[in-house]
């Protein structure tokens, strides 16, 4: 849990208060703390002067905004058709035994969180991952763990 | 005008009708699912699907406006099929448990299976599949999302008439549903109770919590004196569950119903409606007093009626700093409630711990009202259990009386006497009417200057209604109000009530005294009334109001025998100190989410 | 049919001088540019096909004060890739063509909607947007190009779903009529374009109508970028002329084993073996946005389509019944047929489901689902079966 403070009015101060100022919002929000809370949610609603149950109902409609904890690195696994065809398990087996966690988990430290997504748009590259907003491709278990290993150092 | 063909007829229409409605006026029926006359088009059922000469795919009726020289037909083997296919996949990610589900035979999902799905069902039952999840945390309604078919009427609802939204639509795909904020319990987020989802709602997904089980327990304990009051607004709704047309009043029959099954005493809440307008008008009359005599700053002012429990919770949650602006009188069914276990097992020499108090109400909200730890005075749960109109018309059902052929039956005494000012109680505006009727005489010694005290300015089904009543010749202890201007206004349906709180938080609303229902249309359309409902059926019930007034003898709520007598036998007089220990009451703030 | 053969084109990644263009494009007048366009032959590059003449001429003739350019970068369609190439290579072309459109249908105002999976190259492509709209300052026009970003929702490349997302909403599709060149974003006359078909566009400014249509066929004007993906030995992007065979095409891309090209992405068409001659890849055969999936006798057609069913069974809205229970209902069809706890008849049940699909759903995800399931259960039945 993180606590939203002034964010919100920050961000509603930057993007405006008109009902499509929502996803920039959230969006950022999910950027800066990589999931929307309940606090944060109904800080945005009070800020848009819209209601609590519409903002998470349009934020639960995109993948990309969380409402459920997530960690600092949120791994979406690509589990589309070219993906799946090129290693994408071997990929997820390696991130799991790496990270002590099934898809859908978050590490207990908070650090890392394990998703399967649809398509992510590198089909010819597969399989690929996203890392938060970067870009993986053509990976192997080893590329994959080099990579994961240079996350846990940071 | 737009001319098209309907299964080869000719019709024509204004630019903007619906194919739907097109159809609608050369008699052909399109069914129907998510489309609702109060709702804005959402065209996402598909069961009104049409075949369009030319489309290459089938066009929703409800969404899709008439266009010149369309050729549509409703029923062919394309339609038929596809239709077909639809009520199939409805019923397949729906728990159809028709026979133990509460909404059995007045469920359009069900009539609509009879209709094109009966049989062995195509499709994999996905039920099991979902994690449905069954709300009943509310005191007032059930949310079972297994009933859901997604149809969104509620969520129209909730902020297009109520402007609440207190659920939405969450998540997509197969995993798309009716949420609250984060899926919490009903009871813990910002909705009213109100109920008029439960009105729009085509299935069992979302309906009244029932205490009618409750109620016959009570009926049947020897040791219990049950007492029912009926609210204004149910008498002329009721017959609509029992075969009558809406509008039809069934106020005499209704009473003899309620003894038959076994009621020990059935009593009036349009008493306590009479004795509301004494309690909210004095305490009108005294907050102008302090604002324009005393020059007291610290008067609310406009002073907003309390008689709505929706509407209650509504500023409670989404403007709590005009909380001290409520009339602090409870509502009618409360009053009734508080006194029935005080001063009717008095006069009736009752212990009041062998009280059973049930009110039958139009309303949803008013059986969280009942709940509220604040309605207590009595030293008692004031009002035990609440049923709707529509439970009313169960039980009826369950009794197997001959509701059309029974003798018309009075009020008992002792809290059975109205006026047609209680009456009017049930229609928005009707309040204001009958608070002005009184106090106006109360003011001036004069009756309002409206011929046969119909104050019409005040009625009819404009969300927001306002009046002006100038005061003159005013008695002698009330001539600070002389040549004064009353300014007041009225909002029905919570989207409405929304306008005119956004005018007081900016300062910009000129009104002394605010009357807001929560429902659109008031009482009449209260969130458990009959199914179905629209605006014609709203108005029908409306006039049947007015007509119930007309036909009264005493009209004005001062004038009701029992109410003067209470204030001699008990009360003393309005806003005394008991009157404030028993018939006011007190608010708090709310999370707004 | 007419079959060109498979020909490489470079059109699309072509360097040019953006503000050359811009300058001839600002100097012709809005009905010009249309003609031009229509005279083209010109159809959406996101996989529709809309002709994009006749898009710009319907919301130029919209009379509003208001109109928008919208440039649909919600590239979401599995196999799909070339718009994110293109905005990475050529952002300058996407922008150009987004003012030249604007010129045309008379809109101040671009937007582009990027899929949040891109969120990478944001930062750069705000570099390069600033630099266009310094161009455009030099040459005096006044037009203004904002981007706003997805969260994750394959359905809000469909237009109408797309707005409602840029409006703050759950990307829902809206009814139609009205249709976005009458009442688009925030309810005003709206062109929206693929990225793809605004570089293209301003490509046929550069070149001129004339030298577009000596590409391609009656039906399929010009070249398009292809995303090849699969069992290839060559992934990747490629423009090649329109009117091809998906057997020339396989000859090129395939490794040889090719069983069956998806051609679409998963809403488009799977094309088996026997039919790769006589299938033309483009408006008269079996249309594309570019996606093409190749796959080789050792994939399970079962899987692919499984595959393709969970994606939509997530990715659907949930708001109209075909397509939120129609989606669970095949793919629970084809699972339950593949254990052996459903008759392999059932499957006829599910074609005509499929069917009623097509004609039913509210919008182009739901109606097209039955493109994969029909033509993947009609050619490769057994598979699903056994």
């Amino acid at each position: 849990m993180y606590q939203v403070g002034n964010l919100v009015k920050e961000l509603s101060d930057k993007h405006g208060r008109m009902r499509e100022s929502l996803m920039p919002i959230l969006q950022e929000i999910v950027q800066k703390h990589n999931y929307l809370t309940d606090e944060a949610m109904v800080e945005v609603a009070r800020e848009l002067d819209i209601s609590a149950a519409e903002v998470y109902g349009t934020a639960s409609f995109y993948t990309f905004l969380d409402t459920q904890e997530k960690g600092k690195y949120v791994i979406r696994i690509c589990k589309t058709i070219t993906c799946s065809m090129k290693g994408k398990s071997d990929i997820i087996h390696t991130l799991e035994d790496m990270l002590k966690i099934k898809v859908g988990e978050t590490t207990t430290d908070k650090q890392f969180s394990l998703i399967e997504t649809n398509c992510i748009g590198w089909c010819h590259k597969a399989p690929a991952i996203l890392i938060n907003e970067m870009p993986y491709t053509e990976l192997t278990p080893e590329k994959v763990s080099t990579i994961i290993k240079d996350y846990m150092q940071k | 005008m737009i001319n098209l063909l309907i299964n080869d007829q000719k019709v024509s229409v204004q630019a903007g009708t619906t194919v739907l409605a097109a159809a609608k006026k050369l008699k052909i029926n399109i069914p129907t699912l998510c489309n609702h006359d109060d709702l804005c088009v959402a065209g996402n059922c598909r069961v009104c699907i049409v075949e369009q000469k030319g489309a290459r795919t089938l066009i929703a009726s409800c969404a899709t406006p008439a266009s010149e020289g369309m050729d549509i037909h409703t029923n062919t083997l394309k339609v038929r099929n596809a239709r077909k296919h639809i009520v199939e996949l409805l019923l397949s990610e729906h728990r159809a448990d028709c026979t133990k589900c509460y909404k059995n035979q007045n469920c359009e999902l069900q009539s609509l299976a009879n209709e094109f799905a009966f049989g062995d069902h195509i499709f994999l039952d996905l039920v099991e599949d979902h994690k449905y999840n069954i709300d009943r945390s509310s005191p007032s309604f059930i949310k079972d999302d297994s009933k859901c078919i997604r149809c969104q009427r509620c969520v129209r609802t909730c902020s297009e008439l109520q402007y609440i939204s207190a659920i939405a639509v969450s998540n997509k795909g197969a995993q798309m549903k009716i949420s609250s904020f984060n899926n919490r319990p009903m009871s813990h987020v910002v909705c009213t109770n109100c109920g008029q989802c439960v009105n729009r709602c085509p299935t069992g997904a979302l309906v009244e919590k029932t205490y009618i089980d409750q109620v016959w327990d009570a009926i049947y304990d020897p040791d219990k004196h049950v007492v029912v009051q009926t609210a204004p607004a149910v008498r002329v709704a009721l017959g609509e569950d029992l075969g009558y047309d809406p509008g039809e009043r069934v106020t005499g029959k209704m009473v003899n119903a309620l003894r038959q099954l076994g009621f020990s005493s059935v009593l009036d809440t349009d008493f306590t409606a009479d004795l509301t307008i004494m309690e909210e008008g004095t305490e009108l009359l005294v907050r102008l007093k302090k604002a324009l005599v005393d020059g007291d700053k610290k008067v609310s002012l406009p002073m907003f009626t309390s008689c709505s429990p929706g509407w209650i919770k509504f500023i409670e949650h989404k403007y709590p700093e005009f909380l001290p602006n409520l009339s602090t009188c409870k509502s009618p069914q409360q009053m009734f409630g508080v006194l029935a276990k005080t001063y009717y097992a008095k006069k009736r020499n009752i212990d009041p711990s062998k009280i059973v108090s049930v009110s039958i109400m139009p309303c949803t909200a008013k059986k969280f009202e009942a709940d509220r730890p604040e309605m207590r005075a009595s030293g008692f749960k004031d009002v035990d259990f609440v049923l709707t109109t529509r439970e009313l018309a169960v039980m009826i059902k369950q009794a197997g009386l001959d509701f059309r052929n029974l003798e018309e039956a009075k009020y008992d005494s002792i809290m059975g006497d109205s006026t047609g000012a209680g009456v009017i109680f049930g229609a928005t505006g009707g309040v204001m009417e009958a608070a002005l009727r009184t106090a106006y005489e109360i003011v001036t010694g004069r009756e309002v200057p409206f011929g046969n005290l119909n104050i019409t300015p005040v009625r009819g089904m404009d969300g927001v209604k306002e009046a002006t009543v100038k005061i003159e010749g005013c008695v002698d202890a009330w001539k600070f109000l002389e040549g004064a201007e009353l300014k007041v206004a009225i909002a029905h349906g919570l989207v409405n009530a929304n306008k005119i709180m956004k005018l007081v938080r900016e300062g910009k609303a000129p009104y002394h005294f605010i009357e807001i229902m929560a429902c659109p249309g008031g009482c009449i359309g209260g969130g458990g009334q009959p199914i179905p409902t629209n605006m014609q059926i709203r108005k029908n019930r409306m006039k049947a109001i007015y007509a119930e007034d007309e036909h009264m003898v005493l009209r004005k709520s001062h004038e009701n025998p029992e109410v003067i007598a209470i204030y001699k036998e008990f009360l003393e007089k309005p806003n005394s100190h008991k009157s404030h220990e028993l018939l006011h009451t007190h608010y708090i703030e709310r999370d707004n989410y | 049919m007419e079959n060109k053969g498979l020909n490489k084109v470079d059109l699309i990644f072509e360097k040019i001088e953006p503000k050359e263009v811009l300058i001839k494009a600002f100097k012709m007048s809005s009905a010009e540019i249309i003609q031009n366009i229509l005279d083209s032959g010109l159809k959406g590059r996101g996989g529709a096909g809309f002709p994009t003449g006749l898009k710009w001429k319907y919301t130029a003739a919209e009379k509003s004060s208001e109109k928008y350019i919208v440039c649909n970068a919600d590239e979401g369609e599995p196999g799909t890739f070339k718009d994110r190439e293109i905005l990475e290579r050529v952002s300058d072309k996407v922008h150009g063509g987004m003012a030249i459109a604007g010129k045309a249908i008379g809109a101040k105002m671009g937007i582009v909607y990027l899929r949040g999976e891109y969120r990478y190259m944001l930062l750069k492509l705000m570099i390069e947007l600033d630099s266009f709209h310094k161009m455009i300052k030099e040459i005096g026009y006044d037009f203004n190009i904002e981007y706003r970003m997805g969260s994750g929702a394959y359905i809000c490349g469909e237009e109408s779903a797309l707005f409602e997302s840029i409006e703050g909403k759950r990307g829902e599709p809206r009814n139609k009529p009205p249709y976005p060149t009458v009442s688009g974003v925030f309810d005003k006359p709206t062109s929206i374009n693929n990225v793809e078909t605004l570089v293209t566009a301003m490509m046929i400014i550069q070149h001129g109508a004339k030298n577009f249509t000596q590409y391609g066929t009656k039906d399929s004007r010009g070249s398009k970028v292809f995303s090849v993906s699969g069992d290839t030995p060559t992934p990747g992007i490629f423009e090649l002329e329109l009117g091809m065979s998906v057997q020339q095409f396989v000859n090129v891309f395939g490794d040889g084993d090719t069983k069956a090209v998806q051609v679409g992405g998963a809403s488009g068409f799977c094309v088996p073996r026997k039919k790769f001659a006589e299938t033309i890849i483009g408006f008269e055969g079996v249309p594309t946005g570019g996606s093409m999936m190749l796959f080789n006798s050792s994939r399970s057609m079962y899987n692919v389509l499984h595959n393709y069913l969970d994606f939509f069974t997530e990715e659907s809205c949930g708001q109209c019944t075909p397509c939120r229970v129609g989606c669970q209902q095949l793919l629970k069809g084809v699972e339950k047929v593949k254990k052996g706890e459903a008759k392999p008849t059932y499957l006829n049940e599910l074609m005509k489901l499929a069917d009623s699909m097509k004609i039913a759903a509210k919008c182009g995800l739901g109606q097209s689902v039955g493109n994969a399931f029909k033509s993947i259960v009609g050619n490769f039945r057994e598979e699903i079966i056994y």
